[in-house]
């Protein structure tokens, strides 16, 4: 398992060319600073973040990862700093022996990130500097996993590895 | 105490970071945040809206509730947009 915060930007592949040593599944995320916000144009994002807390979630969301699903790796990068639009924000990589727990780990982790890592975004747009608004939709997300897990775990018994 | 203020409440603080030394009758988060916005300035209004708050204490979630202390570093930050 490693997290990272840094400022440089990362290479997917050297990145996983190493990653999964006898696993049957790789499954990764990549976000990117999108262009568009609610239909205005924007030009950079600047990312704040707590130094310390932040790493420390990270790890602790991966930790929380591996509790629930078999995995064998689990990578985040997560950038920092004034990033164009295009450019790589964070890779989340999970590796398993099987594509079930591969996807599912995987989707948990931007999810749980979403809220729980102390970052912060602002978008530069045509208006000036503004910051990104925290999403209801984004708590959903992470909130619908202990749902399912709950459920999950009542109608298997026990984790399958 | 160490007070750290992130994103646009640093911006509505007017500075990153400060120590404080609130009087022996702050002993929680909900006490320290009554007590900065007593002092007024730029924390009193990065702080004047609990439901845009969320609270670390020794770089920990916490709640309003949170007991604290004078070597503790307690920060204020909106709720976070990474990932």
């Amino acid at each position: 398992m490693a997290a990272r915060v840094q400022p440089d930007d990362f290479d997917v592949g050297a990145e996983l060319a190493d990653f999964g040593h006898r696993a049957g599944a790789v499954c990764m995320f990549v976000g990117l600073v999108r262009d568009l916000n609610e239909g205005r144009p924007v030009t950079a994002m600047t990312l704040e973040h707590y130094p310390g807390m932040t790493e420390r979630e990270l790890e602790r969301i991966e930790q929380e990862a591996c509790a629930r699903w078999p995995l064998i790796d689990s990578l985040i990068i997560h950038r920092y700093g004034r990033l164009e639009p295009g450019e790589r924000i964070v890779l989340v990589a999970v590796a398993s022996a099987h594509r079930d727990a591969a996807f599912d780990a995987c989707r948990f982790i931007i999810d749980w990130l979403k809220t729980r890592a102390p970052f912060w975004k602002a978008e530069d747009t045509e208006g000036g500097r503004c910051w990104v608004q925290a999403r209801a939709e984004d708590d959903a997300a992470a909130g619908q996993w202990d749902t399912d897990f709950s459920e999950r775990r009542r109608a298997c018994g026990s984790a399958e590895r | 105490m160490r007070v750290l203020y992130f994103a646009w409440l640093r911006e509505k603080a007017g500075f990153a970071a400060e120590d404080v030394t609130p009087p022996d009758s702050v002993t929680d988060v909900a006490g320290l945040i009554s007590w900065l916005r007593t002092r007024g300035g730029g924390p009193g209004e990065a702080l004047a809206d609990l439901s845009l708050l969320r609270i670390a204490v020794n770089q920990e979630y916490a709640r309003l509730d949170h007991r604290i202390g004078r070597d503790d570093e307690v920060a204020f930050f909106p709720p976070i947009t990474g990932g």
